[in-house]
């Protein structure tokens, strides 16, 4: 007999209702036993690598064999960079206040492996945030502030001081991303206030500025002193290089000791000029550029941009390109390497630790917002690459590191994608950290090892 | 036995429904006959929203997306707003006229540009509003040609 137990529906629905309450119980047993006792850890560590078990689900992130990922928090809001002190507490800049607050600390404050918001601080939203020398420095859209730190914490009620003031008040591409060199210069991105510097905004057709005045200010990286107080951009600040639409992911890379960053090329090329372009060829171009900076360095924007398919800085169609015309970009600075068009480049991040597999070390982990502008094909990006240095040299066969922010097959509009990585930091220990933007969830990536089957 | 019945009342709801469906599209094929004064000469509301959605497709979907929601932080959403679904006039006169500035919707801010497209004409303009009033799961009703021209001679006057 292949059925011998017989079970009814009304029998199934009473196991499982049986099966419901059993299991709530427990669970209420369990959370109130934790918030009481905060020696009680349902986190396994391995006494080997002393590292958390990784979620089971990897906390939805798909990641190369043998790496791990555990969800730390899953929904303090809109997120944006990130960084991590010594004993992994995680301060977050909001891209908006919550709660009045434009900084979150989070810590492990139960045991249970997972953070917590322990405090938060900072009157303003905004994007950058970095530790260095004993501070925590968090940007506005409009300044750069740092807040002492003792043993790794901000303590309560800390004000600010200042560093740099008064940056032009912009809509557009108005996040102010950090980075600090080993000789005390502070590095920041001040985008360009517009796609494509053109007469009418955003309009078919319509001519650029040339010059375009906002180069002048803005459009580029600019260098401070990192502890100077009370800088001014018209003053203090050196513009270290022009011609840069927007770069969000910017890190100093301490092996070559040189500014890194990616671009979010120029939108809309044949909605503004389809007698030129395509809408297969407007997805893809221009490329997302990886660039390495020099002092002085001009990348061309808003006059050209990086086709990655001829290779080469092209014109652009404001200022009389047609897609195919170098004329002025003759000679302009080229990436190091291209990503296909509005990935949307949101973090960069060097990896120095020795956690990771030796190939990781003195590479670059990027993480991709992903696209808006790619309609009416699927959107893409939406994930965490990685790109190995050899010789000092970014290889073409980068990866997709991490993965499955978006839960979804296909993004078609961006609302579909349920999380977009933002931002990157490393741990003392060599984890990698991942922010998200879209409901502020944070995952710490682990590398097991081979040996170690943690995971069914 | 128990099976058979369980056939049996598959195979009546089935057919009851498509007896249904059949006397549905019945029903639609006799619309046209039904109606006593027919105006051939203007387009069915179907036919505004479908050109609606053409115009939609070329000039509008790259910022507010495929499903009418934008891009967070940039482009606003195009559903369930008072901009969307308030004041005809107001929402025709961006339109036309663009929309620079930080504008809050449903509590988010967005800061994107839209340039004018007062090169679209009057139908132009009418059916893409139709078909976002009427899309993305609003329900408001449609907007025509004349409203539009109304609030274009405003505009030029200026």
């Amino acid at each position: 007999m292949k059925h011998s137990i017989k079970k009814s529906p009304k029998n199934y629905f009473k196991n499982f209702l049986t099966f419901v309450v059993t299991f709530s119980i427990f669970s209420l047993c369990l959370i109130s036993c934790n918030s009481n006792n905060s020696e009680q850890k349902d986190v396994e560590i391995d006494p080997k690598n002393k590292f958390p078990t990784a979620d089971s689900d990897n906390g939805g992130l798909v990641l190369p064999e043998n790496f791990g990922a555990i969800a730390l928090t899953d929904s303090i809001g809109r997120a944006r960079h990130i960084a991590v002190n010594d004993q992994g507490n995680i301060y977050v800049k909001m891209r908006r206040l919550a709660d009045d607050k434009g900084v979150l600390h989070l810590k492990d404050s139960t045991g249970n492996g997972k953070l917590d918001i322990s405090s938060g601080f900072g009157d303003f939203g905004g994007t950058g945030i970095a530790i260095y020398k004993n501070y925590l420095y968090c940007t506005s859209d409009s300044a750069i502030y740092r807040f002492k730190m003792e043993n790794g914490i901000v303590k309560p009620n800390t004000s600010p001081d200042t560093i740099v003031k008064g940056f032009i008040v912009q809509r557009a591409h108005a996040s102010k991303p950090i980075t600090f060199d080993g000789n005390g210069n502070m590095y920041v991105t001040i985008g360009a206030p517009s796609n494509a510097c053109q007469e009418s905004p955003r309009s078919p057709g319509s001519k650029g500025f040339d010059p375009c005045s906002q180069l002048d200010l803005q459009a580029g990286i600019w260098q401070f002193k990192a502890e100077k107080l009370n800088q001014t951009l018209q003053e203090d600040g050196h513009r270290y290089a022009t011609g840069i639409r927007n770069a969000v992911a910017i890190d100093w890379n301490f092996n070559d000791n040189s500014l890194y960053a990616l671009q979010h090329g120029r939108d809309q090329l044949s909605h503004l000029f389809p007698e030129y372009y395509t809408q297969e060829q407007s997805a893809e171009l221009p490329a997302e550029e990886f660039l390495k900076i020099a002092d002085g360095d001009d990348f061309g924007w808003p006059y050209c941009y990086y086709d990655q398919f001829q290779e080469k800085k092209v014109l652009a169609p404001e200022y009389g390109g047609d897609g195919k015309k170098v004329e002025r970009c003759e000679g302009i600075t080229l990436p190091i390497l291209a990503f296909p068009g509005h990935w949307a480049p949101n973090d960069l991040l060097f990896y120095k630790g020795d956690q990771f597999p030796e190939k990781y070390k003195n590479g670059a982990f990027i993480a991709f917002h992903g696209s808006w502008n790619r309609a009416p094909f699927p959107q893409q990006g939406y994930f965490v690459a990685f790109v190995s240095f050899k010789d000092g040299k970014p290889q073409k066969d980068w990866e997709r590191f991490a993965e499955g922010f978006t839960q979804v097959d296909s993004v078609m509009s961006t609302n579909d994608a349920k999380f977009r990585p933002v931002g990157l930091a490393e741990g003392s220990d060599g984890s990698l950290y991942i922010s998200d933007s879209a409901k502020g969830k944070i995952w710490r990536v682990i590398y097991y090892g081979e040996k170690l089957a943690l995971k069914d | 036995m128990r099976k058979g019945l369980l056939v049996l009342i598959v195979g009546v709801l089935f057919s009851a429904w498509s007896c249904q469906s059949k006397k549905e599209e019945t029903a639609k094929k006799e619309e046209p006959v039904v109606k006593e004064k027919p105006k051939p000469a203007a387009p069915t509301a179907e036919d505004v929203v479908a050109a609606g959605e053409k115009v939609y497709n070329t000039y509008c979907m790259v910022c507010h997306q495929k499903d009418g929601n934008g891009v967070v932080g940039m482009n606003p959403p195009l559903t369930q707003t008072k901009y969307v679904l308030g004041d005809k006039a107001g929402l025709i006169k961006i339109v036309l006229g663009g929309l620079s500035g930080d504008i809050e919707v449903k509590g988010e801010m967005y800061s994107n540009v839209m340039p004018p497209h007062n090169f679209l004409n009057d139908k132009q303009v009418s059916d893409v509003l139709t078909f976002v009033r009427s899309s993305f799961g609003n329900d408001a009703d449609a907007v025509s040609k004349e409203e539009v021209a109304i609030v274009r001679a405003e505009q030029e006057t200026k």
